[in-house]
């Protein structure tokens, strides 16, 4: 390659370059300094595991967001397999009404969780007609714990498909030939040529709920999930470096959980915000 | 054969599934055009609601349309180019560069927004514009258009189109704009319905750069979910429904669509890369 080229290949990339240093690169930079400007400076962030109520609502958030994991593959493994690999009437149907919520942005999923489980919710109106008992649970952990699982089913759904998609049929049936019971082809032979879709959608699932902020905003305030405890703290609190050190740190973990994924699927793993 | 058994059931869990998801939505859009939710339908049917939100909320919608045309022109013009270099070059230099471009979209909104006001908050025409809501959009935005033109352009064997054309005369940016462009169409259309739908639905960021004068229209969402009857809320939501389901629609079409590239056969690079997350 030329001098000529490589110069015009720089001209190509450099506004995106330099757009990303200064809205990305160098407010983060800053972010990370605001953290640790305190007077206990960088040891500020280990007052996340040392103050109580961020290190409760980091263990909440921690938690939440793997219930939802793990539960969103199992349901979207079923489904997703079944959409895969049968053929009937109404499959486009069900798969796009699957797969519509996938735009939703996190308020709107926090509303058709109030929608389904608050004051005038569905449930509510059920559980009170059969039992005379009104169950509403919108906003709280379990509440958000739906939510998320709104946003989580449908993504999982479309990797286990695309995976199941490339799944070789003759070792499943090799397998059966052999006299394989169903659950032994479940385990050896379906789920290991699922692995890498379930763990980069998977990780996919986990970031997303550790970051989602517009659902548990629409539900309640007083939801302590990470999102929300950083942002009472920057703007009820005004405590800008203690927001500064959660921010990082729940950037890290996320980033992380995103970055392991892809390198163990091996495949391309599309992060999420 | 025990197929029908586990059929059946399997059956049964998708459509409860199904329900699951779709109940919600179906419950708000009614929502949105009854008379009074709390007797039901049978208080009559209104577009009360849908009036009172575009009196209310109009300006949303608008800040929302015009933020999501900009952003687009804005990662197209940085995009395009990005991902070109990105499919030319494949060392190290071009791998990092690429795993930092899509850093925004791994780190949550909230995290991003608060390192940009406390960078940029001191600058206070910026930060009162709605030009500093553009700007977390874009850094957010922009990695799904890279990556769906990089798709493309790596399933394409642009070197050879490029090398043939060079050894016509064609010069580097004839080759560019006659050739790359022309040939990631596919890409770029698809790249384009992410980062519109994106922008339209974005609030992470959003909620925490905009000013009172600059409210988005998911911003404004939150508000009336807040603030206003629970008819208004499903009113503005059923608004926002109508608004993305053609760009939904397109993305089902044009972000899937198989017969275009005969030299990739079982499936489109662009979809892989974007099915995965347009939520939140």
């Amino acid at each position: 390659m030329d001098r000529h080229e490589y110069r015009n290949l720089v001209i190509l990339v450099l506004p995106t370059g330099i757009f990303c240093v200064a809205f990305f690169l160098l407010p983060m930079a800053r972010l990370v300094l605001i953290g640790a400007s305190g007077e206990r400076g960088i040891a500020a962030y280990l007052d996340i595991v040392t103050t109580p109520r961020h290190f409760e609502s980091l263990i909440a958030t921690l938690v939440l967001s793997i219930t939802v994991t793990a539960t969103a593959l199992v349901v979207a493994t079923i489904s997703g397999l079944f959409l895969e690999r049968n053929r009937f009437k109404g499959r486009g149907v069900l798969i796009s009404m699957l797969t519509f919520p996938l735009a939703f942005p996190g308020v709107v999923i926090g509303f058709m969780v109030i929608m389904l489980a608050g004051r005038q919710g569905l449930i509510g109106i059920v559980s009170k007609a059969l039992t005379g008992d009104k169950i509403v649970f919108a906003y709280s952990m379990a509440g958000l714990f739906v939510g998320y699982m709104y946003f989580s089913i449908p993504r999982v759904i479309l990797t286990i498909m695309a995976a199941a998609e490339k799944m070789n049929p003759a070792l499943e049936e090799a397998a059966r030939s052999l006299g394989a019971p169903q659950w032994r082809i479940i385990l050896d032979v379906i789920l290991p040529a699922l692995k890498p879709g379930l763990i980069a959608s998977g990780a996919i699932c986990f970031a997303t709920s550790m970051g989602a902020f517009g659902t548990a905003f629409t539900l309640a305030t007083n939801i302590d999930v990470l999102p929300m405890t950083i942002y009472t703290e920057f703007t009820l609190n005004a405590n800008i470096a203690g927001a500064a050190t959660l921010s990082i740190v729940l950037g890290l973990i996320t980033w992380a959980a995103l970055y392991i994924a892809r390198n163990l699927s091996g495949s391309n793993v599309a992060a999420a915000g | 054969m025990r197929r029908p058994w586990l059929f059946y059931s399997q059956f049964a869990f998708t459509i409860g599934v199904c329900t699951f998801l779709i109940v919600p939505v179906i419950m708000s859009m009614m929502a949105g055009i009854t008379e009074n939710f709390f007797l039901g339908i049978k208080s009559g049917v209104t577009l009360r609601w849908v009036y009172e939100v575009l009196d209310l909320y109009l300006d949303t919608i608008y800040l929302s349309l015009l933020i999501a045309v900009i952003c687009l022109i804005v990662t197209l013009i940085l995009g395009i180019p990005t991902a070109y270099v990105l499919a030319k070059k494949s060392g190290r230099w071009a791998r990092m560069f690429e795993e930092f471009l899509v850093l925004p979209v791994a780190i949550p909104g909230l995290a991003i927004a608060l390192a940009l006001i406390v960078t940029y908050g001191g600058f206070r025409d910026f930060r009162t514009s709605w030009g500093f809501i553009l700007v977390g959009h874009v850094l957010y935005t922009l990695p799904f258009m890279v990556r769906s033109v990089l798709a493309v352009l790596s399933s394409t064997d642009f070197q050879t189109l490029e090398e043939s054309a060079a050894s016509l005369g064609a010069s580097f940016w004839q080759r560019f704009f006659g050739i790359i462009i022309p040939n990631c169409r596919s890409g770029i259309l698809a790249g384009s319905l992410m980062v519109v739908t994106l922008s339209v639905g974005e609030f992470n960021l959003t909620w925490m750069l905009h000013t009172p004068l600059t409210k988005t229209l998911p911003v404004g969402l939150a508000d009336s979910y807040a603030s206003m009857r629970l008819e208004i809320g499903s009113a503005y939501t059923l608004v926002f429904l109508i608004m993305i389901l053609p760009l939904l629609i397109g993305l089902q079409m044009f972000g899937t669509s198989k017969e275009r590239k005969p030299a990739v056969p079982d499936e489109d690079p662009s979809e892989q890369a974007n099915q995965q997350e347009i939520a939140r």
